[in-house]
């Protein structure tokens, strides 16, 4: 039961880069990919920003008979899918079919793709519904799209926890690990930026409704006024440590060493204002990885951006890391690309994965003013040169998801 | 390793929307498949659905039934009934150690497609109007909330997930929570699954890929698995929850058991995201695996609940993955599709399905395979025609099969002590 479980590969495809090392520098120089939507019209809106993947060209990565049978969060992963293979010098077909599995998170589907059909058959009728919606909008389109294109055939997931996905299908791949199967394509991506779509992210009363990119995500900071949505994410590649040494991967950029969820189980929108159980997560996650607050270099934090989400993520973290909790470094780096829902929590991995190899803090951006009481040590403005052996990332799923994911540097 | 008990049982399904209710109903082989009164199907191939007549009242205040999507609301009331047959009593359940492990496959698309219908004035507006949105609508992009509303019903601080693997879901679901019991991470799971997909969007989406039934003018004979003439499955609606708990705890309080998870597994075909090969190779896996995990050979097992959706591929490629586990003894062990019944409710079924696996160890009925009248060259194994079984059964296999390439198999065994 025992075995340890390390990342090898990393895909991403974010607002602020498309492709690991792009993305990389410019989260490191504190670049935004935070706008004004471009894809449609958003004047009707009272959100108008979004972190769109400016310049992603499917065709690149998916073939054109693939695209019309895809909705463009799927087409994200298949590249990112693609990048983290190359990255971790992984080819598929060279491998038992059933101990690689593929194990995605997912959090709103196929918007733009489900859309479309909707319109038309409501617009038009039945007949004009196409062939493909049936397997382009559902949660599972992009695992099972990922595992006939790589010919992967072991257990296979889809995880649905929001914010939260990202760390629970790292979990999952490791859960799966320890059931025999080498190697999980797992991460996620999200394609929430369509008219409707975002209609639906602003019923839950969170977004931020500022024009100006600076002004508007601000986690932590005495003017935070909501999160902006983003799209995209990131793919890594899960191995079994064994596995990973013995063919010698091109690096092992970390382990995951440990991991806690819980539910709040206190309300349908709200979180539960003790932030008992985010907490508990972390505490949970620390514990699974055998180590103490003080081990802890740095905490991607969940960094919600309203300000009682705000308070309650630096009130978990001071009840868990107590005298040490204003020490250890805290950043949010997703405030370069929004909220990415499923794919959000997986891209902080891959960045705390990048942050560790390079020993650098990437920073959080528009946090000029703490807000009362975020007195916690935030890397802010500029990226921090550190050496850095253990991250802590955090991440909320919209429901009362908490989850805490540890990651660890390998010993070469 | 840790044990996994199944200490109780909630069906919401059609024809009969609490558990007594639709076990009468299985084992009397009766249809609840009719033309579908929901909307007006008129305009598209397959009209005919299972339906619910569901009260979401008997177990909802207002405000649950307000904001809860229709799949939401079965499993919140598959899940009340569930705990209460579990006994459980919930002042001495550590809720730190309580799971939530729900899947579903398409969430809440009724809601967003009735919703979008105002917002989009019927489909002719691309920038719909937030104006005309309502305040859940987030609730409904967002498949997590079923695990969020189960847990908030029960106060869980465990762990809480929807797995959303199409068709599988359902199976996906409980053997995950089974799985969450074995490596300690809860002591008891509340596992699952709810559907609610009889809506224009999901009915017209199956209709171009022929995936569904067109008998739409004999409604009640139309879910044909494992027939000759079958033609497609019956889009049904649904769900059902679990609880899942340690053996040994279970065993402690004297839990009434209904028997214990003996094995989980799943494989992906990567194959086509529709299609299936006939050779079952992949289902074949996942039924060894699960075998192998319980230490069961193929004569310990006494039914097999097949996915047997009633498309022609399916229930041959079905047919095909039990020969190649199960060899010879594939010919001699009762195998029944339920779906016959209550339609195919896509991730809400697995569910349902290993509820009525469930039952049938407690029970020794095993329900039948309704319409099936003429034998196919290709399907030519014992699909218990039409009417019920009486017979003790100590193990059962259930499969699912799903878009995408999903192929799962659990096993369910009496409880040994």
């Amino acid at each position: 039961m025992n075995c340890r479980t390390v990342i090898t590969g990393i895909g991403v495809v974010a607002p602020n880069g498309i492709g690991t090392e792009p993305y990389w520098r410019a989260t490191r120089e504190g670049k935004s990919g935070i706008r004004r939507i471009s894809r449609f019209d958003p004047a009707g809106y009272a959100t108008r920003l979004a972190g769109e993947v400016e310049g992603f060209e499917p065709l690149d990565y998916v073939s054109k008979q693939l695209i019309v049978q895809t909705d463009r969060w799927t087409w994200m992963a298949l590249a990112a899918t693609a990048m983290a293979l190359k990255d971790a010098a992984f080819d598929p077909s060279t491998h038992d079919p059933y101990k690689m599995s593929v194990i995605t998170a997912s959090s709103s589907g196929g918007n733009e793709f489900g859309q479309k059909e909707i319109q038309n058959l409501w617009g038009k009728g039945p007949l004009f519904v196409g062939a493909y919606q049936s397997i382009a909008w559902f949660y599972a389109a992009t695992t099972g799209q990922i595992s006939i294109k790589y010919g992967i055939k072991g257990p296979n997931g889809v995880i649905v926890t929001e914010g939260a996905g990202g760390l629970d299908a790292l979990q999952h791949s490791r859960r799966t690990i320890r059931r025999g199967v080498d190697v999980v394509v797992s991460g996620g991506t999200e394609g929430p930026i369509g008219p409707y779509a975002l209609v639906c992210q602003m019923q839950n009363g969170l977004l931020s409704t500022r024009e100006d990119p600076v002004a508007a995500y601000r986690p932590f900071d005495a003017a935070a006024n909501g999160y902006i949505p983003g799209e995209g994410g990131a793919i890594l590649l899960v191995e079994r440590l064994e596995y990973a040494q013995k063919r010698a991967t091109p690096q092992i950029y970390g382990e995951i060493a440990g991991y806690g969820t819980t539910q709040d189980g206190y309300h349908h929108a709200k979180p539960a204002p003790d932030g008992r159980q985010f907490a508990r997560a972390m505490s949970l996650a620390l514990a699974d990885a055998g180590i103490g607050p003080e081990d802890v270099d740095v905490i991607f934090a969940d960094a919600a951006g309203t300000p009682e989400r705000d308070q309650l993520e630096v009130k978990a973290i001071k009840d868990v890391f107590g005298s040490h909790a204003t020490q250890v470094s805290v950043t949010a780096p997703k405030t370069m690309v929004g909220r990415l829902y499923a794919g959000g929590a997986c891209l902080d991995v891959a960045t705390a994965l990048l942050a560790m190899r390079d020993g650098v803090i990437p920073p959080t951006l528009n946090l000029d003013r703490p807000a009362n009481g975020c007195d916690l040590n935030f890397v802010s403005g500029k990226a921090q040169a550190k050496e850095i052996n253990t991250v802590l990332v955090n991440a909320r799923g919209f429901g009362g998801f908490n989850s805490a994911l540890v990651l660890r540097k390998c010993p070469p | 390793m840790r044990r996994t008990a199944v200490t109780g049982v909630g069906v919401v399904a059609p024809g009969g929307t609490t558990r007594d209710k639709f076990w009468e109903m299985i084992t009397a082989g009766r249809t609840a498949t009719r033309k579908i009164t929901f909307f007006d199907p008129a305009g598209f191939r397959s009209q005919i659905a299972a339906e619910c007549d569901f009260d979401p009242r008997v177990s909802l205040d207002v405000q649950e039934t307000r904001r809860m999507d229709r799949y939401v609301q079965f499993a919140v009331t598959a899940a009340v009934e569930a705990m209460t047959d579990s006994a459980l009593d919930l002042d001495q359940v550590d809720r730190e150690r309580m799971g939530v492990s729900l899947g579903s496959a398409v969430g809440g698309t009724k809601y967003l497609e009735d919703e979008y219908v105002v917002a989009s004035n019927q489909g002719k507006k691309w920038l719909v109007d937030p104006d005309f949105a309502s305040p859940f609508l987030y609730q409904a992009l967002i498949p997590s909330s079923l695990a969020s509303e189960v847990a908030l019903k029960f106060a869980c601080h465990g762990p809480a997930m929807v797995h959303s693997t199409g068709c599988t879901s359902g199976i996906d679901a409980i053997g995950y929570g089974h799985q969450l019991i074995q490596d300690g991470e809860a002591d008891v799971v509340i596992a699952g699954a709810a559907e609610s997909g009889i809506s224009p969007i999901s009915m017209a989406c199956f209709d171009p890929i022929k995936a569904t039934s067109r008998r739409n003018d004999d409604p009640s004979h139309a879910s044909r698995p494992f027939d000759r003439d079958r033609d497609g499955f019956v889009m049904g609606e649904g769900g059902a929850i679990v609880i899942l708990e340690e053996m040994q705890a279970a065993l402690r309080r004297g839990a009434s058991i209904y028997c214990e998870v003996a094995g989980f597994a799943n494989r992906g075909n990567a194959f086509h995201m529709t299609g299936l090969r006939p050779d079952g190779v992949e289902m074949a896996e996942a039924i060894e695996d699960a075998m192998q995990q319980g230490g069961v050979r193929p004569e310990d097992i006494g039914y097999i609940n097949a996915h047997g959706s009633g498309t022609k591929q399916n229930d041959r490629h079905e047919t095909a993955a039990f020969k190649r586990s199960l060899g010879e003894h594939a010919y001699r062990v009762p195998i029944s599709s339920i779906k016959s019944m209550v339609g195919h409710s896509l991730g809400g079924i697995g569910a349902i399905e290993m509820a009525c696996c469930a039952l049938v160890i407690k029970h020794g009925v095993i329900p039948p395979t309704a319409n099936w009248e003429n034998s196919d060259p290709e399907c030519d194994l014992d699909y218990t025609p039409k009417v019920a079984r009486n017979k003790r059964v100590d193990v059962v296999l259930s499969t699912g099969s799903g878009f995408g390439g999903f192929q799962s198999a659990m096993i369910f065994a009496r409880a040994k002590p």
